[in-house]
């Protein structure tokens, strides 16, 4: 009996000095898919191809990578689904910051915020790849599908994007784009280039979004953007309400807004279908319109305006009959009648007027347009007081700008 | 031996040290990653306490990082003759060998169970300067960043139930808990462990590099009194007495930051202490965030860099149908409280590293817009 007590008392002793300790304890799910995949993210070496197989994958956690040079690859993106519907960390479904990055063949679906962000890195490609909110246009859809930014020789190809509740594709300050052959509908913004320099747009369809395409100049940021090409693309029917929060930069755009071009500069916007966009098939605007602009708030050095802005050999139809807002409809209305419509073009008329000589722009910084039905000068400095129909100020012709080259070329 | 000895041996050892048996010293791994947070021997329970090893020096920070009320115990520790250099502005510089700490705990509820933890900023009755007594807190997870050859290295550890012992666990974890609150209100909240890569995504703060370094053993954040065992020192002065920081100036040119709660100090040196310990670590000019143009590092102008007046960049949702990141006199009209009184991800700030609101923190940052003269007046 004594014999017991004691041993009793030395056990519980030694327990008590760390000597009892029990074998660890693995949290429960360990083996689970969402846990083997980041641990594959968290391993991978330069070279890496991270295979994700047929399946439909529900993820709670978003992930993310830190290493060059690696592949992930799925199985085709109606076939590998990772699905973020039940997400409760992170801001990205998954946040890449590495160059020599390829993604392709496989769907991310419903995360809370954006769904593939690749933030810093060079030599970018996204291919095959499915961004999707499946309940449709949604307030509180997450922000941007993909989502590279600060980065450089980017690929973007043969990918869809739907419901993003600001931009489906979003490149931004970046240098060297390319943005092909993808499909973006139902977002705020299809596609959209953002303070980017060297910028190919081309072979896209965007419909149903609230704008189609969009090149943007933001204020406050590392680099200002010009040099973007937009060609060959379908953009039509992109009357979906605006359904961005407020303050995000694509709220101010317009439902029905073909393609737009808003303080950027060098944008050559040609051989393109653009069709039955009810505010406008395009519209040139400066950062005034967006009622964002206060002194306070944007750096001085920021340029509002848009400058050699050059249109031309599109194809355009239908559109500009169910203007988007009471000012544009109104104005609308008071132009063209009640049964009218505005022409393919609706420029918002701020320009800089320090800059003027004899009353034009310098040669390179002037809005040139052919082959469209009228543009419309709103005259948005007064309040839309004084718009103009005359189409000789657009009579001129711009430096083409060259092809993008993406060097080192994406691999194959 | 008989019995009778070994019950007296044994008693005997309890009398001396409470149980003490020394602990090997610290073990810096160069390489690997140790399965287990004791493989480290910096901090290890003992006799029903964490107790930090022979040369592991505590501290804390003037504001800390909110972590869903989470109380922090972190530590220094390097190698014999290695000392960090004195930086005005960044990070210590430490030597290779370093290993830095940082164990996650709650105060437990009086009457609760084991995961009702307590809602509170009160830590003096947490850390007796010499160890958590377990009986007392719940020990979450233990993080150590060590500062290898080729850098720093992130190794999030996760405590057993029994709380005997810390596993790594890479992918980190989730741990569900209630928060007791003074008034006996409860809230249920995710407690959620980084992966190692969501480590690196707050302490690389620059997304070039990408190298890893600590956050908050800067000068301004640590300049602070602590009550060691010996009694009570500043911690950079108490650093260079055990030989851990060499080439500190005079304490008159080091920099401070304020106490975020303390009723005393000035309510704009409270916010910018707040928003520099809890966003500038993504919000400077080299970090995640500089994607924004907003930075809130300590430091930053107080104009359009720090937000007032400034039109979001890729907020998205996260605006909360607001046009600014700060309108002064205007919290109500301002994204960064909308996104402060988040908990959703995609819309909350900070991204990660927390799965409630910090209410109190929340309602400094709100006082100090409302403070904020003039306005935001949209220009045509």
């Amino acid at each position: 009996m004594r014999k017991t007590i004691i041993t009793a008392a030395l056990a519980a002793a030694l327990a008590g000095c760390g000597g009892g300790q029990q074998p660890a304890q693995q949290s429960a799910g360990d083996a689970s898919f969402e846990a083997k995949l980041q641990e594959q993210f968290l391993d991978a070496k330069p070279g890496s191809v991270i295979e994700i197989p047929a399946g439909h994958y529900a993820l709670k956690r978003g992930l993310s990578l830190r290493t060059d040079g690696v592949t992930i690859k799925g199985a085709g993106m109606d076939k590998t689904v990772l699905s973020f519907k039940g997400q409760v960390v992170g801001p990205e479904g998954l946040l890449v910051n590495a160059n020599d990055f390829t993604i392709e063949n496989l769907a991310i679906e419903d995360t809370k915020g954006d769904a593939l962000k690749i933030n810093q890195g060079r030599n970018i490609t996204i291919r095959g790849v499915r961004i999707e909110w499946t309940g449709g246009p949604k307030t509180t859809n997450g922000a941007y599908g993909l989502y590279p930014v600060k980065t450089q020789n980017v690929l973007v190809e043969d990918s869809v994007v739907i419901g993003a509740s600001d931009a489906g594709i979003y490149v931004g300050q970046s240098n060297n784009i390319v943005v092909r052959n993808n499909r973006a509908e139902q977002n705020v913004a299809g596609i959209e280039i953002e303070n980017s320099v060297n910028a190919d747009v081309y072979g896209n369809t965007a419909t149903k979004n609230t704008g189609g395409i969009l090149v943007f100049n933001m204020p406050n940021l590392s680099q200002a953007g010009h040099a973007t090409r937009v060609f060959g693309n379908k953009v039509f029917a992109n009357d979906t309400e605006n359904f961005a929060a407020k303050g995000a930069a694509v709220a101010s755009v317009p439902a029905g807004s073909g393609v737009v071009v808003n303080s950027n500069d060098k944008v050559e916007i040609f051989d393109n279908d653009i069709a039955d966009n009810q505010t406008a098939n395009i519209i040139i605007s400066s950062y005034f319109s967006t009622n964002y602009y206060n002194t306070r708030g944007v750096a001085a050095d920021y340029n509002p305006y848009p400058k050699g802005i050059y249109i031309y050999g599109n194809r355009l139809k239908g559109g500009g009959d169910s203007p988007d807002g009471l000012k544009l409809k109104t104005l609308k209305t008071a132009v063209y009648g009640l049964g009218g419509h505005f022409p393919d073009v609706l420029w918002d008329g701020y320009v800089d007027t320090k800059s003027l000589v004899d009353g034009l722009p310098p040669p390179n910084d002037r809005i040139c347009i052919h082959d469209v039905n009228g543009v419309l000068n709103a005259d948005g400095p007064h309040d839309y007081k004084n718009p103009s129909t005359d189409i000789k100020p657009y009579q001129c012709d711009l430096p083409k700008l060259p092809a993008v080259v993406l060097d080192p070329a994406p691999k194959a | 031996m008989t019995y009778r000895a070994i019950l007296l041996v044994v008693g005997l050892a309890a009398l001396l040290g409470g149980c003490h048996r020394p602990m090997p010293p610290v073990a810096f791994h160069a390489d690997g990653r140790p399965p287990r947070l004791s493989d480290w021997h910096v901090v290890e329970v003992h006799g029903g306490k964490l107790e930090l090893n022979q040369g592991v020096v505590p501290y804390d920070l003037n504001t800390p990082l909110f972590t869903d009320y989470a109380h922090k115990l972190r530590t220094i520790w390097m190698p014999k003759g290695e000392s960090a250099k004195y930086q005005p502005v960044d990070t210590l510089d430490f030597p290779v060998g370093t290993v830095i700490s940082k164990t996650f705990y709650y105060p437990r509820a009086a009457d609760g169970t084991f995961t009702d933890v307590l809602r509170t900023d009160d830590y003096s009755h947490d850390f007796a300067g010499q160890g958590l007594d377990l009986s007392r807190v719940h020990l979450v997870e233990t993080r150590i960043l060590a500062r290898r050859k080729d850098g720093w290295v992130a190794f999030p550890y996760v405590w057993n139930n029994a709380q005997t012992e810390a596993t790594l666990q890479r992918t980190g974890a989730v741990e569900p808990l209630t928060l007791v609150a003074a008034d006996g209100s409860r809230e249920d909240f995710n407690y959620v462990v980084p992966d190692e890569s969501q480590c690196a995504s707050c302490h690389a703060q620059d997304w070039v590099s990408r190298q890893v370094h600590p956050i908050g053993p800067k000068a301004r954040h640590i300049n602070k009194d602590y009550a060691y065992a010996d009694g009570v020192q500043n911690q950079l002065e108490h650093l260079v007495k055990v030989g851990y920081l060499s080439g500190l100036p005079a304490m008159a040119g080091v920099p401070r930051d304020a106490v975020w709660n303390d009723p005393k100090a000035p309510l704009d040196a409270r916010a910018r202490a707040y928003f520099d310990i809890n966003c500038g670590h993504c919000h400077n000019i080299h970090g995640a965030a500089n994607t924004t143009g907003l930075s809130l590092i300590y430091g930053t102008p107080e104009d359009r860099h720090m937000g007032i007046c400034k039109p979001p960049t890729a907020a998205g949702r996260g605006t909360g149908d607001h046009l600014f990141d700060i309108v002064p006199g205007q919290p109500d009209e301002s994204i960064i409280p909308y996104r402060l009184s988040s908990a959703e991800p995609g819309v909350m700030m900070p991204e990660l590293g927390r799965s409630t609101v910090h209410r109190e923190g929340l309602a400094l940052i709100r006082a100090w817009i409302a403070a904020q003269p003039g306005s935001c007046t949209p220009i045509h």
